[in-house]
């Protein structure tokens, strides 16, 4: 989730008024409903954890079950034990942050020091199951068996088996990944087709041809090869025609001779001549993709180029977001204009509506050929075809969507600076621009300095700003994956998900570089403040 | 008169610029949403026809009804007990003294920088788990989504509200704690009632990005009838920008009547709030 707000407002907020209503504090006891709601608050936890504890035990997940009994535990403890206060305030905030915070962050992280990605996916022995099995082709003349799909679950979702009925002796086999295996009670016609199989559902034609693609791509391993599908009614035994050889650790291609010779640290097969097979296996590779980022001037050029622009987009997103903001609630601050609410209440619309959906609307306003930018003022600009362009164009969207947030509040900052303060600098004869350059600009600034910081921060990694309108275009010629508008963060995207193959490992290193870039300038603006905040106060 | 345009009128010619600037946006989005041929090409910023012929569409060719009913419930849920979760650990952070207490301020801003995205497909595969185990919780379900996103729940909203409960004199605890309130009862019937519109203002904006958030519910909700409103209304201009560019935006002032709606009910708590969260001084 993310906001725009935020940031320490803490020193910002000196105690002064006596709060409104104090309501009477209670007499003794913690009263008879706090001691219900905490037992049957209590309750209904141990009771969600029972139930799922079930499936949890019935896949024998242990250590899923071992983590649930443990949490249930530290429940229990904290609530019922009068001590450690603070951790019946923290316990439930925490839980979540670190189920479905904390673990998929840093094993994202860990995947930073892998080659994980496209090809580097399992372990060595799935990537030689995957080369083996790849590799398999009709032999002229071996046997065809009669093939029947069938599933243990739901026919359009369910798990795929093969029923396979061998011509000569009318004996069913049941071929999953794991191998053949005999069938129990089954019912076969004369061609040998399976209606019926205990345990499984058998797939009529209409369910199988909706699933052809998966039965396509479904081999079942044997001893010499696979058996594979041809159409949704026959089965064949291939051969395979690359073989892994453990005494050698290598892959020879039964044809032509080839070999490919696994190498640990890359994770790979590797020939002679240094082609290497698609399929490898997941290994640690330490520092690689960091270097990778630092070194490799095909990689580290972009990327400079990209953090640059970062910068200038994160500061120029904040910095005209306040200027523009910031000058609004100044001419509006002020008793003898009418109709202020009216103007606050529309100003504020951009901020209220949904960002995701502006930005898409602000993308096609831009467009060339259709946009209403272009046909307003009869132009026919490439806007998201030329690097300044594209860049003014995702700049003007910020200032449209951050704007009013920037004006509401600069002008509850306003609102708070005493009025007599002003009154004595127009005695002592400042003028407009003095008075606002020497009182109002530095005492607005203690309260927004950390708003302004976490905007920043915000700016830095939106990825939403990018890859909603532009998507990251223009691209240079000779590079598809880095485009003049793209933030550290969509590049990263690109990298992890993007259609040139997955490369988690890489993408999860140069996020760990934008953590750290945001990291220490948030903390270096933080120090900063606590500064400032030192001197005005 | 002069006198008026110097000290006065300017204030009104930057009011009415502001409000053009704000303003124009939405009214292409309004005319393009009336406009009965629907496409982006004959959309204009002024209305040039007026038909209900895309909100028709709207809810005759796609799921938008489920749509909307996914999100608001989603980010509903999601934000109240967002902010319920952040006002308790913030009560924690302001009032108690424990070991590790600045250690867990810190990191808790420290976590939210790390670019949350990509653990997407760590994400997905802890699902992809959960979806075996407890369908219930699992992929295009409301509870996964909600479970997920109060994942956040800890984090700069924490910091913000911890700031506003450290203007709260201490002596209003003191002297509760002296009549014999235990801890349960200063914050629920003393704090939080004060806090009112801190809550107020991190529940809105809980709310809106929730249901801004379009990344992960995009990987996680694939059925067309549990998506929300922000995968949902994507889908529809992803491919056919310019055919489905009217429906597109009917759809976009129908979502935002939740938003703004909440956002001009609380109207009142987030001037008050959100200023005197950042201010009051």
């Amino acid at each position: 989730m993310t906001t725009k707000l935020g940031g320490p407002a803490r020193r910002a907020l000196p105690v002064t008024e006596p709060a409104p209503s104090e309501p009477r504090p209670q007499q003794k006891n913690t009263g008879l409903a706090g001691q219900f709601a905490k037992v049957l608050l209590l309750g209904l936890s141990v009771a969600i954890a029972i139930w799922a504890a079930f499936p949890l035990i019935a896949e024998e997940h242990w250590i899923g079950l071992a983590v649930l009994v443990a949490a249930t535990a530290a429940l229990l403890y904290i609530y019922l034990s009068p001590r450690h206060i603070p951790a019946k305030y923290l316990f439930p905030g925490t839980l979540f942050l670190v189920i479905f915070q904390l673990f998929p962050v840093l094993y994202t992280a860990s995947t930073a020091f892998t080659n994980f990605g496209d090809g580097h996916r399992g372990s060595k022995e799935d990537a030689i199951v995957a080369i083996q099995t790849s590799s398999v082709t009709r032999v002229p003349g071996s046997t065809e068996y009669a093939l029947s799909i069938a599933t243990e679950g739901d026919p359009a979702t369910g798990p795929i088996v093969f029923l396979i009925t061998d011509p000569a002796t009318k004996a069913v086999s049941i071929g999953d990944a794991g191998g053949l295996t005999p069938a129990g009670a089954v019912t076969v016609t004369s061609s040998g087709k399976v209606t019926a199989a205990e345990g499984y559902t058998v797939l009529n034609a209409g369910q199988a041809s909706v699933r052809s693609q998966e039965i396509t791509d479904f081999t079942v391993p044997t001893a010499g090869g696979a058996i594979r599908s041809a159409g949704l009614s026959r089965a064949y035994e291939g051969k395979a025609g690359r073989a892994y050889d453990a005494a050698t650790d290598s892959i020879t291609d039964t044809t032509s001779g080839k070999t490919w010779k696994a190498d640990e640290s890359l994770g790979s097969f590797v020939a002679a001549d240094g082609e290497r097979l698609v399929q490898g296996w997941k290994v640690g590779v330490g520092l690689d993709n960091f270097t990778r980022v630092l070194t490799n001037d095909s990689i580290s050029g972009p990327f400079l180029k990209t953090l640059i622009w970062n910068f200038a987009f994160a500061i120029g997103s904040t910095g005209f977001t306040f200027i523009l903001g910031l000058f609004i609630a100044l001419a509006l601050h002020s008793a003898k204009v009418r109709g202020r609410n009216f103007y606050r209440i529309l100003l504020v619309l951009p901020y209220a509506m949904p960002a995701f959906a502006m930005l898409l609307v602000w993308r096609d306003m831009f467009n060339t050929d259709f946009g209403l930018i272009n046909n307003l003022f009869g132009t026919d600009v490439d806007w998201f075809g030329g690097t300044a362009s594209a860049r003014i164009a995702v700049i003007l969207v910020q200032l449209w969507l951050g704007y009013p947030y920037m004006f509401l509040v600069s002008t509850g900052a306003l609102q708070a600076i005493p009025g007599e303060l002003l009154d004595a600098t127009k005695v002592d004869g400042a003028g407009v621009w003095q008075s606002f350059k020497s009182v109002t600009l530095p005492l607005l600034m203690i309260p927004l300095t950390p708003l302004l910081i976490s905007s920043f921060a915000f700016n830095f990694n939106n990825f939403n700003a990018i890859w909603l309108t532009t998507e990251g275009a223009p691209f240079p010629a000779d590079n598809t994956t880095n485009g003049a508008t793209d933030l550290l963060i969509t590049y990263t995207y690109r990298l992890a998900f993007g259609g040139s193959g997955a490369q988690y490992g890489f993408a999860a290193a140069i996020s760990i570089f934008i953590f750290l870039i945001v990291a220490v300038v948030s903390t270096i603006s933080f120090r900063r403040t606590r500064q400032l905040e030192e001197v005005y106060s | 008169m002069t006198r008026w345009i110097k000290q006065v009128g300017w204030r009104h010619l930057v009011g009415l610029l502001g409000l053009g600037f704000a303003l124009g946006p939405l009214l292409f989005v309004f005319s393009a949403a009336i406009n009965p041929q629907g496409t982006l090409s004959s959309s204009t910023l002024i209305p040039t026809g007026a038909s209900a012929e895309n909100f028709v569409k709207l809810f005759r060719d796609t799921n938008f009804a489920y749509w909307f009913l996914n999100s608001v419930m989603i980010a509903g849920v999601a934000a109240a007990a967002s902010v319920f979760l952040s006002a308790l650990a913030a009560y924690a952070f302001s009032r108690r003294r424990f070991k590790g207490r600045r250690i867990g301020l810190m990191s808790l801003l420290l976590i939210q920088m790390f670019p949350q995205f990509l653990a997407v497909v760590a994400i997905f595969l802890m699902f992809s788990t959960i979806t075996d185990l407890w369908p219930a919780f699992g992929f295009n379900t409301w509870w996964g989504m909600i479970l997920l996103y109060l994942g956040g729940a800890l984090g700069v909203n924490t910091w913000l509200m911890k700031g506003f409960y450290d203007t709260i004199p201490k002596e209003l605890d003191e002297s509760a704690v002296v009549d014999g309130a235990s801890h349960p009862q200063i914050f629920f019937k003393i704090l939080l009632p004060l806090v009112a519109p801190i809550l107020a203002v991190t529940g809105l904006l809980a709310f809106i990005g929730t249901i801004n958030e379009f990344l992960i519910a995009n990987v996680f909700l694939t059925d067309s009838e549990s998506k929300t409103l922000a995968v949902g209304l994507y889908g529809l201009v992803a491919g056919e920008r310019d055919t489905n560019f009217g429906v597109f935006c009917a759809g976009t002032l129908l979502t935002a009547i939740p938003t703004v709606g909440v956002f001009m009910y609380l109207q009142r708590y987030i001037v008050e709030g959100l200023s005197a969260g950042a201010v009051k001084g």
